[in-house]
């Protein structure tokens, strides 16, 4: 195999594996008689998509924006908080306990308090996207911030640097890589929580789609609900693995992180 | 005149902690060549600090420029072992850092940026690494690295500058081609400097005066003057007189290790 063509294979492999994975679930529910109300086969969802496509996009629109939403604020108050925690050894000590215990709690337990504090729908789905994936933003900062070699701050303090100056010249644009990092998981982490809150208390978007659908036993479109999210969840996720890379390839020297 | 001044300075880390290093006193004047040698772990890098004002002395006095040291200075040059290179940045930016930051030079930093870039190359070609402004440090060679290194300690024209063994990861030929580096620049146009090193034979070929400092808690053991002539080329490093100053300060520290064993 030539370099080139490994390459390519390296590539199609996740297409490959998709497909493949796709025609043996198939095979298996057509075998094994398996019933659509338990196990639908790809085919089974298909075809559901085909019948409900103008729905599921509408609801599907709406867990877009709820996640996209409580995620951007995720981010910002993720950044805040992080570069307080990871400049001041103070609030570290201070924060670090409370918001490790914190994201002990699982997120769902929050939903009915918001629900009661906010009604059900639009907003609890987007603090909940919000409360699960701000953590990992707020400790890759911290810890980006906080990993400055002790000699470069003494090169730059030794120079007259202030703390302020230090954070924009060197701390920040060397946390970049685990900042785009961080994105890549919370993004995925939000929808996980908008999807829970819709599950629990809204009437639209694709969390409560497949609530109802599995209340009629229509698994066909429960599954096809599933789909959407993990689509959606792969497109975000790349979308911030291509800007991280744009951002940050001096972190990876120039080279492919992706191997 | 003096622009280094140690008064029977000791400095302990934490509060009950063993000294790092014990009842220094030693003096630079100005566009002198020091170099402090000892064995790993004597403090020569906590001296650093003290000079800088990155940390204070527990005891005893430190004078940069006539003024008690009382909090981080405002322009000396520093360079490591470590490169330290920002990797975001490219080489001539990397050297530019300063500027943006010393006092001095910060507010019309913008402004003059063409001027700065111009004195940033002519410095950058001075070290040999003309060619490599717009290269990444990751794609210079450790040597190369190192010279850049030196060049961000030196362009905002420092009245001092501190070398804390940055020539201790290079293999002996680049060390060499680097100990003359140094030599040329500060040949052309003196400055303050102390190297901290534990390597004798750079410390004779460089410097006018050696110290040398015990194994911890760090003392000052000796005092050397290197009288050879300027400017010296690699080859007096191959001459008795310069084998025997060597020896002379290899005495001392064997002296040393006797003592505490
Ligand atoms: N940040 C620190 N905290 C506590 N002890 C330190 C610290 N830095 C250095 N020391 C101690 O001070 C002594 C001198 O260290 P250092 O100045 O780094 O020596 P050298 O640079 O000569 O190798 C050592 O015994 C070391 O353990
Ligand atoms: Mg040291």
């Amino acid at each position: 195999m030539t370099f080139r063509q490994r390459k390519r294979l390296i590539q199609a492999s996740p297409w490959i594996l998709l497909v493949s994975l796709t025609l043996l679930w198939e095979v298996v529910c057509y075998a094994f008689s398996v019933p659509t109300y338990l196990f639908p086969a790809p085919s089974d969802i298909w075809a559901s998509w085909l019948e409900y496509h103008d729905p599921i996009m509408r609801h599907a629109t709406q867990t877009l924006f709820t996640t996209v939403t409580g995620f951007a604020i995720a981010v910002v108050f993720g950044l805040i908080l992080g570069i307080l925690v990871g400049s001041s050894p103070l609030i570290y000590k201070a924060v670090y306990p409370l918001m490790i215990g914190f994201n002990s709690i699982p997120k769902v337990a929050f939903v009915p308090v918001l629900v009661v504090w906010f009604g059900i729908g639009t907003v609890p789905a987007i603090l909940t996207a919000f409360l699960i994936s701000f953590f990992p933003v707020v400790v890759n900062m911290a810890t980006g911030l906080a990993t400055l070699e002790p000699e470069l701050e003494d090169v730059l303090r030794s120079l007259g640097a202030s703390k302020l100056d230090i954070l924009k010249k060197v701390a920040l644009p060397r946390s970049m890589p685990y900042f785009f990092a961080s994105l890549k998981v919370a993004i995925t982490l939000a929808f996980v929580g908008s999807v829970i809150s819709e599950t629990v208390a809204s009437n639209v978007g694709i969390g409560y789609l497949m609530i109802s659908a599995s209340s009629t036993m229509d698994m066909g479109l429960v599954f096809a609900g599933l789909v959407v999210i993990g689509i959606m969840g792969v497109v975000m996720y790349e979308i911030f693995a291509f800007i991280e890379k744009r951002m940050t390839g001096w972190a990876t020297r120039g080279t492919d992180p992706g191997f | 005149m003096d622009l280094v001044e140690f008064e029977n300075v000791s400095m302990r880390y934490g509060e009950e902690g063993p000294m790092a290093i014990e009842n220094v006193t030693l003096s630079v004047r100005e566009n002198e060549f020091v170099a402090v040698v000892g064995p790993s772990g004597c403090g020569k890098s906590t001296l650093m600090k003290l000079v800088t004002g990155l940390a204070p002395p527990s005891e005893g006095y430190v004078y940069l420029d006539g003024k008690q040291v009382s909090g981080p200075q405002k322009g000396v040059g520093m360079a490591f072992q470590a490169s330290n290179l920002l990797p975001w940045r490219t080489t001539l930016d990397n050297i530019l850092l300063p500027m943006e930051i010393v006092q001095e030079y910060r507010h019309r930093f913008r402004a003059e940026k063409a001027k700065f870039q111009e004195q940033g190359r002519a410095l950058l070609a001075r070290v040999g690494l003309a060619g490599c402004e717009d290269k990444f440090p990751w794609e210079l060679s450790g040597g190369m690295q190192q010279r850049a290194s030196i060049c961000r300690a030196l362009i905002h024209k420092p009245a001092l500058l501190m070398l804390d063994e940055p020539f201790a990861a290079l293999d002996a030929f680049t060390r060499e081609e680097l100990w003359c580096m140094v030599r040329d620049l500060w040949q052309e146009d003196p400055f303050t400097v102390v190297l901290v090193t534990h390597d004798l034979r750079e410390a004779v070929f460089l410097a006018d005066t050696v110290y040398v400092m015990s194994k911890g808690p760090g003392r000052i053991e000796a005092r050397k003057e290197v009288n050879l002539p300027r400017p010296r080329d690699l080859a007096v490093t191959y001459t008795d007189e310069f084998a025997e100053l060597v020896f002379e300060l290899r005495d001392h520290i064997g002296r040393i290790r006797e003592d505490t064993q």
